[in-house]
């Protein structure tokens, strides 16, 4: 296999990985924020089985939900599992494991909030939502960017457990290179390209974080 | 007076968990009116401002303003809110000035002062930016529109704070130690801002610990010490010539503290 073939069929593989980890931030992101607002709710109940989601998507491998998600159809319905599902169920593995962190995130910059902030809007009229969204949100998303970058970094390299339900991702196709050629030169394109993408994101968050430094508190 | 009340409470009582803080409060402040709250710490002058702006909820008495009535006693002696819509009635019909300001980090002094306006009162950006303009010139910080809190310093904090409050168009102002976390030579801005707004009869309740201050701007005087009035009347009588043992002592530190 020529060098240029390779490295067509690893970008393909690099368009699933992207795929992954784009399909997973535009589904954790706000679905973190829900779950953020269900683990801080009165409503005792609701906010005690959060908890526990949390705790188990945190707690437990996300190979094995990925694994579980992908074969409960066949397991629990007697579905057959397609080859599109592979990838649906990556993504809601993913979307639920990191919907989980980025939950906890997002909890830990609302409470970090002074209560004054409230107190001045309820004081001025603002309802419940437009505090939210107004005042506590955009305050919120500048204080958890560090904590963020770190979590969607570590996801950069995380869409590779795909591998496991054979999802041809990038790692499964440098793998899938290495075992039939006998030599290791896929994986270190596969690793550039990770080293490449991280480091693009890492740019992306710096940028956030630099255009969000107009104030300090 | 026949005037009506902006704010009348009655009889207020509020615990918090067994200490009762507040005990059989009224006080009504009449338009034009300024009346300072004066006590020591833990006397329950800040619990009655919060309570009069719906921070804190009172177990008993009834809090109107005006034809609005927000609480009332029912025939246990319970306080009971009338809801949401009186709630919110209300709130249009007062400001509140924190102690540490609570501006709104991420907005310009502009934006901090039009923003409750357009959002809350859905009132015409053009119109409330004028207004806004010309108030945060009349609290002396013109051409500080476009800066963040964070670029002021806590004297402009707190008067673009004051500059917000009063771009509701409140009838009434309640500053809960102003002050406070300011030093003497912020501390005189803000004094002369309130000052003015007093020359201009708008309505103001001051919880303060400045009392050379509270004489000279406010009408009427209250002393507090737990959880009671102890005493009140116009400012000069209370300041100067005080009638309880309790406001005289608590007086008496103060002139102390200001000769040194």
């Amino acid at each position: 296999m020529d060098f240029v073939t390779m490295l067509s069929m690893l970008t393909e593989g690099f368009v699933v990985t992207l795929q992954i980890f784009a399909c997973t931030l535009v589904g954790a992101l706000p679905l973190g924020v829900l779950v953020a607002l269900c683990r801080m709710s009165r409503f005792t109940v609701l906010s005690a089985l959060t908890r526990v989601y949390i705790s188990i998507m945190r707690g437990t491998p996300l190979m094995l939900q990925l694994m579980f998600i992908y074969f409960a159809p066949w397991y629990v319905f007697g579905v057959q599992l397609s080859t599109e599902w592979k990838f649906g169920a990556t993504i809601v593995a993913f979307v639920l494991n990191y919907s989980a962190y980025f939950a906890e995130i997002y909890r830990s910059g609302i409470q970090s909030i002074p209560v004054g902030q409230r107190e001045a809007a309820q004081v001025l009229g603002y309802s419940r939502a437009q505090t939210f969204m107004k005042i506590i949100m955009p305050q919120v998303i500048k204080r958890i960017i560090p904590a963020m970058g770190n979590e969607i970094i570590v996801l950069v390299k995380d869409t590779s457990l795909a591998f496991t339900i054979g999802v041809a991702e990038l790692f499964t196709t440098a793998r899938a290179i290495v075992s039939s050629q006998g030599v290791l030169t896929a994986f270190i394109v596969a690793a550039a390209f990770y080293w490449v993408f991280t480091f693009v994101v890492e740019a992306i968050i710096a940028r956030i974080e630099k255009r969000l430094s107009y104030y300090h508190d | 007076m026949t005037t009506q009340a902006v704010i009348s409470l009655d009889h207020i009582q509020k615990r918090f968990n067994n200490t009762e803080v507040l005990k059989d409060i009224s006080l009504a402040v009449h338009p034009g009116e300024v009346v300072s709250i004066i006590g020591p710490s833990g006397s329950g002058k800040s619990t009655l401002l919060r309570c009069a702006t719906l921070l804190e909820r009172f177990e008993g008495g009834s809090l109107r303003y005006g034809d609005v009535v927000v609480a009332e006693n029912n025939d246990q002696g319970v306080a009971v809110y009338k809801g949401k819509e009186a709630d919110q009635a209300a709130r249009q019909r007062f400001g509140l000035v924190f102690q540490n300001f609570n501006l709104f980090p991420h907005y310009s002094a502009l934006r901090n002062v039009m923003d409750a306006p357009i959002a809350v009162q859905k009132r015409e950006k053009g119109e409330v930016e004028a207004q806004a303009r010309k108030l945060l010139a009349q609290m002396g910080l013109e051409g500080k529109e476009d800066n963040y809190p964070c670029e002021l310093s806590g004297g402009q904090q707190q008067r673009v704070a004051i500059a917000r409050a009063l771009c509701l168009n409140p009838q009434i102002l309640f500053f809960d130690e102003p002050t406070s976390a300011l030093d003497p030579e912020l501390t005189q801005e803000v004094l002369k801002v309130i000052r003015s707004l007093a020359e201009e009869h708008m309505t103001m309740v001051i919880v303060t610990h400045e009392m050379t201050f509270a004489r000279d701007v406010s009408d009427r005087v209250v002393f507090m010490d737990g959880g009671v009035i102890v005493e009140e009347g116009p400012a000069q009588e209370v300041i100067n010539n005080p009638q309880h043992n309790r406001t005289k002592s608590f007086l008496s530190r103060y002139q102390q503290g200001s000769e040194d």
